[in-house]
């Protein structure tokens, strides 16, 4: 049966090609027969599509953060971690008026104060309970000094028990650390671009 | 007695390459499908993450095996055996290069089908000694799958024994020596990718892996497996997952055959190149094709999926089985 004799023993030349676009046309011919909406399924024309987002996706650049070693930027205004300021002479800015106690929504803050030889008024006791507090920031705002403020560090955490109670040397010292950040977050949001 | 010693260092050589292939063919679809969702992938175990799979494998090992109190035991173990024994078994009939094969077998393609099907007996036994309901819905659906998918995969290799006129594998790839354009996936195009699409259900992959479906039946067959028996299921998975590319390689893309065959510049210049190296790369495509196909498309629903089995996948072969048999009427292939 050499019915197109031209072809015989032509495996190995081009005409593999027009083999493929007949064998295309003719499944494109089969979907179209069987049904419409098929057509795109069939020549994988949908497929190659969403086959195309997930290859550009790749190609693209990679939104991940490598956390310990790369972090987000955290806003001035962030409400992390509690520290109690001092002035720049060194002098402890609490003059223990309590406001952050009477405001403190979760009852986290303990303070007990005294005079001190100078006859002005400290805080003998500044203990902030972590495990209470919201960062609610409200002691921040009801400060008439600045003295106590939410850093934005936000990767703390303890491990024993009774270290969830920061108190007032840990405090001072946490602000101490953050003075710098602190100091140049709350100048720039006065500033009004914080 | 040599020839004992021949056969077990050639079959240590193909586990080794097998086991290691498995091992960063996990990592890559880790660190693909990661790169395909926009983030890095694992990359803290060793340089570039290389290890990450080895230290899984560990942790697999030292975990606590746990067996349902009411599993029937024996079944229970057996069944991931049996998954990887298959998994494993089939290469031995692969040819590597020209020579480069275990078991010469005339009846490799045959072999390859029956060990295949028998694989998918291990989620079958796991998802029912299990007597867990998820387990058991993911063997019965799994079956069902790969009943369906069988035949169409083969009769899509129907054609490409009628075109080279022989079973043995390393005939097929002979066959189809020439050039690119002899290779069987371009006149049997509409076959290749009904082959395609049945290899990707035959190994449970996504977007057909409705077998472990974690959205509505956990993980299927293996929900009751733990430990280094869980990761017995998780090698055959991959080990069939590179089977499958290989043996595509070797029915539709010419196997060991160098792309620039019969190219009369391109054909010296690579002639150095070991056949064995364009087998692996054709392998790597479509490995590379199967994470691709996962990281993009969403799991078909139960019976979309046997539609695309019974009515597109089955016809179409069936059809180019016609077609192909008539154009060789009239010898054009």
């Amino acid at each position: 049966m050499d019915f197109c004799g031209i072809f015989t023993d032509v495996r190995g030349s081009a005409v593999n090609i027009y083999i493929a676009l007949a064998g295309l046309i003719i499944t494109v011919v089969i979907a179209v027969i069987i049904k419409n909406q098929w057509v795109g399924r069939v020549t994988l024309y949908e497929l190659i599509k969403g086959l195309w987002v997930t290859q550009s996706t790749a190609l693209s650049p990679k939104a991940t953060i490598q956390f310990p070693e790369e972090n987000l930027p955290v806003s001035p205004r962030f409400r992390g971690l509690l520290a109690l300021r001092r002035y720049p002479n060194g002098e402890e800015r609490c003059i223990g008026c309590k406001l952050c106690e009477a405001t403190c929504p979760a009852l986290a803050i303990t303070i007990e104060t005294a005079p001190r030889d100078d006859g002005s008024r400290r805080t003998t006791r500044f203990d902030i309970d972590m495990f209470k507090c919201i960062n609610c920031g409200l002691c921040e705002q009801s400060c008439p000094v600045d003295s106590i403020v939410l850093t934005p560090e936000q990767h703390y955490t303890v491990n024993d028990r009774g270290l969830n109670i920061l108190t007032k040397d840990k405090l001072l010292k946490i602000g101490e650390i953050t003075e710098d950040r602190l100091a140049k977050d709350r100048a720039n949001i006065h500033k009004g671009d914080g | 007695m040599q020839q004992l010693i021949y056969w077990l260092i050639h079959i240590a050589c193909i586990l080794g390459i097998v086991l290691v292939m498995v091992l960063y063919l996990i990592l890559a679809e880790r660190k693909i499908m990661g790169y395909m969702q926009a983030r890095i992938g694992p990359n803290r175990v060793g340089p570039l993450g290389l290890l990450q799979t080895v230290a899984d494998g560990i942790k697999f090992l030292h975990k606590e095996m746990i067996y349902p109190e009411r599993a029937d035991l024996f079944l229970f173990i057996l069944a991931p055996m049996i998954s990887l024994i298959c998994a494993f078994v089939v290469w031995s009939v692969v040819p590597f290069a020209d020579g480069w094969v275990l078991a010469d077998v005339d009846a490799g393609a045959l072999l390859v089908l029956a060990l295949t099907s028998l694989g998918s007996y291990g989620l079958l036994l796991g998802g029912w000694a299990s007597n867990s309901q998820y387990a058991f819905f993911g063997a019965i659906r799994s079956m069902a799958q790969v009943i369906s998918y069988e035949i169409a995969m083969g009769f899509s290799l129907v054609p490409v024994l009628m075109l080279s006129g022989s079973m043995n594998l390393s005939t097929i790839v002979v066959a189809q020596s020439g050039n690119l354009l002899t290779w069987n996936f371009l006149p049997l195009f509409p076959v290749f990718i009904v082959y395609l699409i049945a290899s990707v259900a035959e190994t449970n992959r996504a977007p057909f892996d409705i077998t472990e479906g974690e959205s509505e039946i956990v993980a299927g067959y293996q929900v009751e497996y733990s430990g280094f028996i869980f990761a017995m299921f998780f090698i055959a998975e991959y080990a069939n997952m590179i089977f499958v590319s290989t043996l595509a390689s070797l029915f539709f893309l010419g196997g060991w055959l160098s792309p620039f065959q019969g190219i009369p510049m391109l054909d010296t210049l690579f002639s150095w190149v070991p056949s064995i190296f364009w087998l692996l790369v054709k392998v790597i495509l479509f490995l590379y094709l199967f994470i691709w196909v996962r990281a993009t498309f969403p799991r078909y629903r139960y019976d979309k999926l046997m539609m695309i089995g019974w009515k597109i996948c089955i016809p179409v072969s069936l059809i180019w089985i016609f077609v192909v048999s008539l154009l060789m009427l009239g010898g054009v292939l």
